[in-house]
């Protein structure tokens, strides 16, 4: 391997350095932190937000942005409780409209990005209102969930050594993970999204079907936020339309401590599942140390993006130097 | 010998103008056509037309005899009509293979098969005689590896014609003889070649047959060795070229007077060392060197866009520790960048608010200018400069470059600067223009006006300077003046 593309591959290497450096530090100092339970409990606790994030980080790769995310799982979360409660539908159906529907407002989001030029950061935000709006129209309180179905897919996991277990949303993310490396590295969309973060005019004269690509990926990231959405549902047996406000924020820092850049083309979906792996483990290790408030793990986030991005710039000004020697 | 590719009474109308009006082309197999040509001659629609990006109004093609309409670069593509342009247009965060098989990808069962990838990739590089690991991010690689890239995936779809549009701008000797090496091995293995230049020397090194252009119309087509160059040149711009040569009047200019600024062992860490030069009003100063040899920055820290660290620059007999940008418009020094799309033009302003934005800075920002004033003015400057077209309301990005560059220049005379410290002016830009722009740099300087011009074309810095610092290495290595200035001299010089 040169120099070059060892640079390219520094900011995922040291999201995971970073990743395990805290590990090690929480499991010296908090006994029993590194078990597999701990572990399993970080994946299913992170599983909807670690979904989220695997569909935002094609969009970030494109060099957009996502906002409506995080109304998108609201949504999604209320509509499967609704669905299920007023409509009588059975689990599987109530399901599967929400993340069809997510994957429909996402991709007609991507059609006005990319065939009318709009910026991506005022279209889908005007998704993150639209969405909104429409959870807490469909209810402002909470549902529960209570079907007999849905009672055994939220009660199921897999059992493992050591008192662990993966439950569904753990075993989704981990799916939506695989697939989501399959798609980025070896099917010719991944590459056209590569493509079109590097430099998207250059990819339309290449002959890539540039729109149809965008289309796709902001598809892709609002079917990712409805799937995130019935995890949440899944996760606490209920609906609420208020389920995953700021989430976006949290994906977008997931993604970029992950190693994205956020202006596109670098990047990958293993780095993602790094940058959530290391929120859990804040967020695990400040519930262990147990007289810390919840809001710490906000500043911590808050210094780790930080740090990450003087980091990604040196390396940058580093690789631009290498690059002119 | 038999046409790959015909061009038949090709017309294009865009509205309100008649971009191409009945030209006739050919390409043989097995030879390398120029193209030659003014800015707005018609060159680039008569290239977007061949390759697929403009449909023509009137006409038609023929590939190997066969009528065909490209309806998009892809379709044209697939018709063995393949182009590479003056910008590398692929992508810098993917390896030299994806971008060679981008959106061909050999696929098996789990998506694309890299190995595949790879096998292809080397076959096509190897093919052009380039030395690269295939894996490495393109962007990590030097320009004229990465246009050799593009020829690559050109090549990669079994193309018959190859269309080089302004390859060679920014290479320097060595690349260009590289890229013309693997032009004639193509060539030779029967590809059809079109290759569109500024570069005069270049077009003969390379061009077996080469065709002119003129307000979108065919001059003609000559066989290279039987068109002089002088001729090429009166055919682009339909006068005589004679008055390119050098005159008398600046071989012999002598200039008396204080020095607007002397520069003593000058230097920057990392950058350049140990520069001397003086010059007076009345002088123009050039900096010949090749490319990379620090001629951008020594004027970039006399202007003061970089501060020297080492050496005295004096400026009216003062010593000046530290330059800015605006100290430098206050005394009357301007610079024109090498680099007009970056760090000259504002693309979303008029040519007019173009060209008044310094003289706006001059008279301060919160004083108004009438727009009747500033009508007159741009108006004024338009036809000193024979801006084309010369309506100054028209966004500036609708300008040929040759224009945009005149427009560049109309700026900085608003402000009537002492001395003007230009960049590669003539880079990119068609004859004529350079022409026009050469000329009005004489006729100021022996109004009493001074220049430091840099050019790659040793030919423009012969014919417009009255004394020459060469550079070689980051460093001054000589200066010639008067009578001593020639082409030869100057490479001499470079070489010792």
């Amino acid at each position: 391997m040169n120099r070059a593309s060892l640079l390219e591959k520094m900011p995922v290497a040291i999201t995971a350095v970073v990743l395990i450096t805290m590990t090690v530090a929480a499991g010296l100092h908090f006994p029993n932190f590194l078990t597999l339970r701990v572990l399993t409990n970080l994946l299913a606790d992170n599983a909807f937000l670690g979904v989220v994030a695997v569909g935002l980080t094609f969009v970030i790769l494109t060099g957009g942005i996502d906002l409506s995310v995080g109304s998108m799982v609201g949504l999604s979360s209320i509509a499967v409780a609704k669905l299920m409660a007023g409509g009588h539908m059975h689990p599987l159906l109530a399901m599967a409209v929400p993340i069809v529907g997510g994957a429909v407002l996402g991709a007609s989001q991507g059609f006005l990005i990319a065939k009318y030029k709009l910026p991506p950061f005022l279209v889908t935000l005007a998704g993150l209102f639209l969405c909104r709006g429409i959870a807490l129209k469909i209810s402002l309180e909470s549902l529960q969930i209570d079907h007999p179905f849905f009672n055994v897919l939220t009660g199921w996991s897999f059992a493992l050594p050591g008192k662990a277990a993966l439950t569904a949303p753990a075993v989704s993310l981990i799916v939506v993970v695989a697939f989501g490396i399959w798609l980025a590295r070896q099917t010719a969309y991944g590459r056209a999204v590569y493509a079109i973060g590097g430099n998207q005019p250059s990819a339309r004269l290449m002959g890539l079907p540039v729109d149809r690509t965008l289309i796709v990926t902001y598809g892709i990231s609002g079917l990712c936020a409805a799937l995130g959405g019935v995890l949440f549902a899944v996760y606490t047996s209920s609906g609420n339309a208020i389920s995953g406000t700021g989430l976006e924020l949290d994906a977008i820092a997931a993604v970029v401590i992950g190693g994205t850049l956020l202006s596109g083309g670098y990047g990958s979906v293993v780095g993602t599942l790094l940058g959530i792996g290391i929120l859990g483990v804040v967020q695990t290790a400040i519930t262990f140390q147990g007289t810390l408030s919840s809001w710490w793990t906000k500043i911590v986030i808050g210094i780790l993006l930080l740090v990450f991005m003087l980091i990604q710039r040196t390396i940058e000004s580093v690789a631009r130097r290498a690059q002119n020697a | 010998m038999t046409s790959i590719l015909e061009l038949k009474g090709i017309g294009k109308r865009f509205p309100g103008v008649v971009a191409l009006d009945g030209v006739d082309f050919d390409l043989r197999a097995g030879e390398v056509h120029a193209l030659m040509g003014e800015n707005g001659a018609g060159k680039s629609t008569l290239i977007k037309t061949m390759t697929g990006v403009y449909e023509p109004t009137a006409g038609h093609i023929l590939v190997e005899g066969n009528p065909i309409s490209f309806r998009s670069p892809d379709e044209a593509v697939r018709h063995g009509v393949s182009t590479v342009y003056q910008e590398v247009n692929l992508v810098p965060n993917l390896s030299v293979m994806e971008n060679i098989l981008l959106g061909r990808e050999p696929k098996g069962p789990f998506g694309i098969k890299w190995r595949g990838v790879k096998e292809r990739a080397e076959k096509a590089v190897r093919r052009l005689g380039l030395d690269v690991d295939v894996r490495t991010p393109l962007g990590s690689l030097s320009i004229a590896v990465q246009q050799l890239v593009a020829i690559a995936r050109a090549l990669d779809v079994s193309a018959r014609v190859l269309v080089l549009d302004e390859p060679t701008s920014s290479l320097d000797a060595g690349e260009v003889e590289a890229l013309f090496e693997v032009v004639r091995r193509l060539r030779d293995e029967g590809m059809g070649i079109i290759f569109v230049s500024h570069f005069l020397d270049q077009v003969y090194a390379i061009s077996d047959r080469i065709t002119v252009l003129r307000n979108g119309q065919k001059v003609g087509t000559w066989m290279a060795k039987d068109l002089l160059k002088i001729e090429l040149v009166s055919q682009m711009i339909g006068r005589d070229a004679s008055a390119l040569v050098r005159t008398e009047s600046i071989a012999q200019a002598a200039s008396s007077g204080e020095a607007i600024i002397s520069a003593k062992s000058v230097g920057r860490r990392g950058s350049v060392s140990d520069v001397s030069f003086e010059i007076k009003p009345g002088e123009t100063l050039g900096f010949a060197g090749l490319l990379g040899s620090g001629r951008t920055e020594v004027l970039r820290l006399i202007y003061g866009i970089d501060h020297s660290d080492s050496g005295t620059l004096i400026f009216d007999g003062k010593s000046v520790s530290k330059v800015r940008p605006r100290d430098s418009i206050h005394r009357g020094i301007g610079f024109l960048s090498e680099d007009r799309k970056a760090e000259g033009i504002f693309p979303e302003l008029s040519i007019r608010e173009n060209m008044l934005i310094l003289y706006q800075v001059k008279q301060g920002w919160f004083r108004r200018i009438p727009l009747l004033k500033q009508k007159q003015l741009a108006k004024d400057l338009a036809e000193k400069l024979k801006v084309q077209p010369p309506d100054v309301e028209r966004s500036i990005q609708q300008l040929s470059g040759g224009n945009q560059q005149k427009a560049l220049l109309a700026r900085w005379l608003a402000v009537e600067p002492r001395l003007l410290l230009l960049d590669e002016p003539t880079r990119g830009i068609d004859v004529g223009a350079k022409f026009e722009i050469m000329s009005l740099v004489e006729s100021l300087r022996q109004s009493g006006s001074s220049f430091v011009f840099v050019s790659s074309e040793l030919s423009e810095v012969v014919k417009t300077c009255t004394q020459v610092v060469v550079m070689r290495d980051r460093k001054a290595v000589g200066t010639l003046v008067g009578a001593d200035i020639t082409e030869e001299s100057i490479v001499e010089a470079i070489a010792s």
